[in-house]
């Protein structure tokens, strides 16, 4: 059904550059539901861990060796890294003015440097051992 | 000619404000808060002696101010969930109260537990 | 008598004041035309038909846009002062008057036009105007392009590129409109940093449309529009 009216001036057909943003889009608005379940069992765990101390010793205590703790927090770091980059492209965009390709370089290692500190965290809270 | 204050002084672009700088300073926060806790890899004492550094009042403050920071990114982020994907209805001006009372709620709710 | 303000000359002019008598059932526009019929005669400014249906007299009052023939001054006066610009985001020809040239190129960019899948040989189109994207389409048709939207969003203030939410309105319009045939190359028309995806839901443009279109919504319509097709390789 790509055929325009006969006798009326075909609309342009634009190139298909437009497609990355819209996969942003995509990936923003899913990790940010997938990041409102997160947060919201992160809040309650850290409300959890202040009444019921937060020593190192009984953090530690908790956390480690606990696999499905493990696995939610790689879940989130995941999401973050996915979430925080993109949200910051627009800022970089409109308030300083950078529209090169660096900029999607410079999202791009930023998630990168989530991703691997975020599970650097993760795995000394929930797996090194003592 | 350029917008000023008075072209922007409605609910909505004070949401999308605190959204942006909230977001903006959550993204600041989050790489000392790996930092912070890779240092369990270093054992639980020096995990601990960092936690007693947080204890500091003024920590104590930032940490309120930057869990009040994302209650609102969080209530805020919902409120453009349910912009972009629900059809449009005229109560969701109103989302912007419910967003703000959501947040202020799990703010104080840490606030108190500490 | 008011205190008015009002920008002279073009983007590097500034305001000059003049003093105009108050009444009680006055128009911005009205004031604007006290003044050039009876203070300054060199005062640019457009309008039309006076009474809130061409959108050509849109003008930055006390830095809000409006339709200054359908703006009351008692409702926007400070104390006694007014102060009148000509709209923002777009170059400033003369006084009060913009160019809207790049207004108007970018509702041809978003597709905003109509592309009819059938001839003059074909029946009439059959729309059932309960259907959800005839509803839709409705929402968003009786937008006039007189720029106020444009002038009052932020996203095209930082982003020189950005279609800007009358365009998008407009091509909301036409992708649900199941008589048109180009769906598709309008989805990738209005696609990316340029388009929808740009838009960050200010609201501003459906705080100010002096039609209350809410084009947010519009453009929240096109990122799922968009969002699908992308999903289905459809974009």
């Amino acid at each position: 059904m790509n055929s325009v009216g006969q006798g009326y001036a075909a609309a342009p057909v634009p190139r298909r550059a437009a497609k990355p943003e819209v996969w942003l889009w995509i990936a923003q608005r899913a990790s940010a539901a997938l990041l409102a379940v997160c947060v919201l069992v992160h809040l309650f765990t850290i409300i959890y861990a202040v009444r019921h101390g937060l020593t190192g010793e009984a953090i530690l205590g908790r956390t480690r060796g606990n696999t499905a703790g493990l696995t939610f927090y790689i879940v989130y770091v995941l999401a973050i890294a996915v979430h925080a980059p993109i949200g910051l492209r627009s800022l970089c965009q409109e308030w300083l003015g950078w529209r090169s390709a660096s900029l999607n370089w410079f999202v791009a290692a930023l998630a990168l440097a989530l991703f691997v500190f975020g599970l650097r965290a993760a795995w000394a809270v929930f797996v090194a051992p003592v | 000619m350029k917008n000023d204050y008075r072209a922007r002084n409605h609910p909505a672009w004070w949401a999308f404000l605190l959204h942006r700088l909230s977001g903006l300073a959550l993204s600041l926060f989050l790489p000392f808060h790996f930092l912070a806790l890779g240092q369990a890899l270093q054992g639980e004492a020096r995990l601990d002696s960092l936690l007693r550094w947080t204890e500091q009042p003024l920590v104590k403050f930032a940490e309120v101010t930057l869990l009040l920071l994302l209650a609102a990114h969080l209530t805020g982020g919902l409120r453009l969930l349910a912009l972009e994907f629900l059809p449009w209805r005229d109560w969701q001006k109103s989302l912007l109260a419910w967003a703000a009372g959501a947040a202020l709620a799990v703010g104080l709710a840490f606030a108190l537990a500490l | 008598m008011l205190q008015v303000s009002v920008w002279r000359g073009d983007a590097s002019g500034g305001y000059r004041t003049y003093e105009v008598p108050r009444q009680d059932s006055q128009s911005v526009l009205d004031v604007v035309t006290y003044i050039q019929r009876n203070i300054d005669p060199t005062l640019s400014y457009r309008f039309a038909c006076r009474v809130g249906m061409c959108g050509a007299c849109a003008m930055t009052v006390n830095g809000v846009a409006r339709w200054t023939c359908r703006t009351h001054v008692s409702k926007v006066v400070k104390g006694n002062a007014i102060q009148i610009a000509p709209l923002a985001n777009l170059p400033v020809v003369k006084d009060l008057v913009t160019d809207m040239r790049e207004f108007f190129d970018k509702w041809a960019r978003a597709l905003g036009r109509f592309f009819p899948r059938a001839t003059r040989k074909d029946d009439f189109a059959r729309v059932d105007s309960a259907s959800p994207e005839r509803v839709a389409a409705n929402a968003g048709i009786e937008c006039i392009g007189c720029a106020v939207c444009y002038a009052s969003c932020d996203v095209v203030s930082w982003n020189p590129e950005y279609l800007g939410p009358a365009a998008l309105n407009r091509a909301w319009t036409l992708v649900n409109d199941v008589r048109d045939v180009s769906r598709r190359e309008r989805l990738a028309a209005i696609a990316g940093d340029a388009g929808c995806h740009a838009c960050h839901t200010h609201l501003s443009c459906s705080e100010r449309c002096p039609k209350g279109i809410t084009p947010t919504a519009a453009i929240a319509g096109l990122k799922r529009a968009t969002a699908l097709a992308a999903w289905k390789g459809e974009l």
